[in-house]
């Protein structure tokens, strides 16, 4: 009586004869979104000295660092540490809690190796909290703590990547979206940082360094944008916490004695492409990268590891990806139990056939048996039947005999007879 | 290798910061409006309500469009749900729009099963979304979303009151999905016999502790419209695709001797109501409900089902991995455990039949020494018997002889006294 609904997923297309309103499910999201609130996290690494926390003020236009809440790169540290700073910052009536990650100490020590490891087990402790969150029974609205973006900044040498950004990178890029920068790029003319830029892009490709890519639009607008933005990466940027007057204006920017570097400059720095693309364009798309890659990814590694304890062939793998841990488990359920009835039935068949060789070979010794009591009986029998057979010829010849001897002696008799009979007769002659 | 050191927070929580220009993360939700028409949309209704109530007449007028289908008999000999998915699209928004119809419904003689396969359809849904879910490698991104946003329940314009069906059904599909009841063909009520009827119901569902869906009323910019369209639920409403001329505009409308019933007019029905609410103003909302309530619930009984906790006993709260392990350990315990259990057995029947063979084979000796003991008894008679007749023989042979010679010593001694005797007669 239940019958299953025929769904069809291939779907139909239909034009509409009228207004039917669902153009305004935008404004639906839009307004839902706004209710809600937004969340970003965005992690800065680099050497201590690079501008980090300057750029992230300029970026933010606040002053996220500042006397009362100074910059983790102020105060003196041994070993790489990770921290974070949670601000809430409203504008237009969006309200944004901002979530910036810092390390200092990154990359300052004398030996530098594995001075990513703080950063990964960050990322990766952050990624294991989401994951949890969402694996619980009873859920609950789950903030987004996961690192959302990192800004790698490269020493401004012009010459090329340094080792540990090149290990760095190749650490990370499967885990965040990194973007790399040149930071306080007023100290390179526009020549050698055009000179740098290749050379890092040369030296990232060459490394297959996979950074965080602009998806492309969809208009040829934006494409245009997307793609001139793609030609300036990395980008390299300028910050400043103080403003100056310039030609009337007031703009950030770092004063020389021979003029100023204005942040905002298009032809100073990159620091507007940077803010556009960061903050104003590309901010949800990041966001996006990170819920749909580089945490699914992080959470197919998890879940696999859980499931498939100790060696797997590959072809194996690739099957149990595509299903839960749980339906997984039903599918190794199922094929313990064909294993189990393959082996029992291999069992019940060695059985049998062991026993009918044990039973086969108790016949054979039965019926050989068997057959040499016949035999020997067979043998008694001739034997008997000798043995009448020389009895009786024995009783004949004594029969015979016998009555032979009674005839003699008959005669003995007669003859003795006769002779006294003679005897008699014989005194008269 | 550099020590680490888990992450301080500076200062527990957010601290407000004013900013000092425009930074521009005001374009969020433009930025996440355009991600998702990109996208598309995607929504799904169902449409309960007894055969002939005008449930696919609805679904196009409120749609503007045709829809597949031919009107269904009532001979239907159970309910069976049929779904078609459309592609809509209207300015730059597309809408991937699912429609269910339950086929069949309320025309059985024993209804009383009429519930469960729309209960199946609804769990199913949700199955397939939590098995997505749940899996390793899984792309949430672009799965299609079948589950069931909104549920129409068509209640039949009797006037009077719901149905003892309307009333079991829509306990069942309260906890489970949004259900917006409306009042099916409402222009055969007159206006005074639909304020009762609406009154009736609303109270009846009340006393019966069903939940229907609320419009929201948490969000100002339409918290008032919301509010006020939730006073006029149940929605009598008025469907048609057939077009009539009033003054100078073709409108939809259903034509009658004594009068034209127009659809969007909101004085003779409240479809245009049930249209702002269902589509206009709450589409996004019904889905959201549907994900994070109904979902949820969903979700949350299937687990505990599967035996899953948050907490242990101890009260410390679960890792996801742990509870795998623990799931995954205890399989394979089960599995070794059945597996002993088989060989066990086995090993149990070897051993009897291996007795039994032993018996059977001591038995076959035992026959055969009997056999053997009494062949021999039988040699033994017979060896007797031949030393008996040997001895008869030699007796025999011996009286034989010792008759033989005296035979022939009678005889030389009868030959002698013939001698003798003639002898003396010679003399």
């Amino acid at each position: 009586m239940i019958e299953r609904p025929e769904s069809t997923v291939a779907s139909i297309a239909r034009n509409l004869e009228g207004y039917v309103g669902f153009a305004n499910l935008p404004n639906q999201v839009y307004r839902k979104s706004v209710k809600r609130g937004f969340e970003f996290t965005l992690m800065v690494v680099g050497e201590s000295g690079l501008g980090k926390s300057t750029l992230i003020n300029s970026l933010f236009l606040t002053d996220l660092y500042s006397k009362d809440y100074p910059g983790p790169s102020l105060r003196i540290k041994k070993t790489v540490q990770v921290e974070q700073s949670k601000v809430l910052v409203k504008e237009g009536g969006v309200q944004l809690t901002l979530t910036i990650v810092d390390t200092p100490g990154f990359g300052d020590a004398v030996d530098n190796s594995n001075c990513w490891q703080p950063v990964i087990n960050f990322i990766d402790s952050k990624c294991e909290d989401f994951l949890n969150a969402e694996s619980r029974v009873n859920r609950r609205l789950m903030p987004d703590n996961r690192v959302h973006c990192c800004l790698y900044f490269i020493a401004p040498s012009g010459h090329g990547l340094k080792p540990l950004d090149i290990e760095f990178m190749k650490r990370l890029h499967d885990k965040v979206n990194v973007i790399p920068l040149i930071a306080k790029a007023d100290t390179l003319t526009p020549e050698e940082c055009q000179l740098f830029k290749k050379q890092i892009m040369k030296e990232i490709q060459e490394h297959k360094i996979r950074i965080y890519e602009f998806p492309d639009a969809e208009d040829d607008e934006d494409s245009k944008l997307i793609r001139k933005i793609k030609e300036r990466m990395p980008l390299a940027v300028v910050g400043s916490n103080v403003v100056i007057e310039v030609n009337g204006k007031k703009v950030r920017g770092r004063q020389y004695p021979w003029g100023v570097a204005e942040v905002e400059n298009g032809e100073h720095c990159d620091f507007t492409v940077l803010r556009n693309m960061l903050i104003r364009t590309h901010m949800q798309d990041l966001k996006d990268v990170t819920n749909n890659v580089h945490y699914e990814n992080y959470r197919s590694k998890k879940l696999a590891a859980v499931t498939c304890n100790g060696g797997v062939d590959t072809s194996k793998t690739k099957n149990q990806m595509t299903r839960s841990p749980l339906a997984q488990m039903e599918e190794e359920r199922r094929e313990h139990v064909m294993k189990m009835k393959k082996m029992e039935t291999e069992m019940e068949q060695v059985f049998e056939m062991k026993v009918k060789e044990k039973k086969q070979k108790l016949k054979d010794s039965e019926a050989e048996l068997e057959r040499r009591h016949e035999q020997m009986k067979k043998n008694l029998e001739v034997q008997y039947k000798e043995l009448e057979e020389k009895r009786r010829h024995h009783e004949e010849e004594r029969c015979n005999w016998e009555a032979q001897q009674r005839i003699l002696e008959q005669q003995k008799l007669d003859a003795s007879k006769t002779m006294e009979k003679n005897k008699k007769k014989g005194k008269i002659f | 290798m550099a020590a680490t050191e888990i992450a301080r927070q500076a200062g527990e929580g957010a601290r407000a910061v004013p900013l000092a220009g425009h930074v521009g993360f005001d374009s969020m939700p433009d930025q996440l409006v355009n991600k998702s028409v990109n996208h598309g949309f995607c929504f799904n209704i169902l449409c309960v309500g007894e055969t002939g109530l005008g449930k696919s007449t609805l679904m196009d007028t409120l749609f503007n469009t045709k829809f597949e289908g031919e009107p269904t008999q009532h001979n239907q000999p159970g309910v069976q749900l049929k779904s078609n998915t459309y592609e809509l699209q209207e300015s730059n928004v597309r809408l991937k729009l699912t429609v269910v119809n339950t086929v069949g419904f309320g025309d059985q003689i024993n209804k009383e099963d009429s519930y469960k396969s729309i209960v199946e359809f609804i769990d199913t849904q949700f199955e397939a979304y939590l098995q997505e879910e749940l899996k390793i490698k899984r792309t949430l991104h672009s799965y299609h979303d079948t589950r069931i946003h909104a549920c129409l329940y068509f209640i039949a314009p009797t006037g009077h009151s719901l149905k003892s069906l309307d009333l079991v059904t829509m306990k069942k599909l309260d906890s489970k999905v949004n259900i917006i009841p409306i009042i099916a063909k409402s222009d055969a009520i007159s206006k005074s016999e639909l304020t009762k009827f609406k009154i009736k119901i609303t109270s009846e569902l009340v006393s019966n502790g069903v939940q229907i869906y609320q419009f929201p009323t948490d969000d100002e910019t339409v918290a008032e419209i919301n509010s006020t369209m939730n006073g006029h639920l149940p929605f009598a409403v008025v469907g048609s695709t057939e077009e009539v001329k009033i003054g100078n505009k073709m409108v939809k409308a259903r034509q009658y001797p004594w009068g034209t019933v127009q659809v969007e007019n909101e004085s003779h029905c409240d479809f245009v109501k049930l249209r702002e609410m269902l589509i206009r103003v709450n589409m996004e909302d019904l889905r959201e409900q549907t994900h994070t309530r109904h979902y949820e619930l969903y979700r949350r009984c299937k687990l505990e089902e599967m035996g899953f906790k948050d907490t242990d006993p101890d009260c410390k709260p679960f890792s996801l991995q742990e509870t795998y392990e623990a799931k995954r350990n205890e399989f394979m315990g089960d599995l070794q455990k059945k597996e002993e259990e088989m060989r066990q057995m086995f090993v149990q029947r070897v051993k009897e039949k291996e007795a039994e063979l032993k018996e059977a084979e001591k038995e076959l000796h035992e026959k055969f020494d009997r056999l053997k003991k009494l062949h021999q008894d039988e040699k033994k008679k017979l060896e007797d018997k031949k030393k008996s007749l040997d001895d008869e023989l030699n007796g025999f042979k011996q009286k034989k002889t010792a008759a033989e010679l005296l035979q022939s010593q009678a005889q030389q001694a009868g030959g002698s006294t013939t001698l003798k005797r003639d002898k003396e007669r010679k003399n």
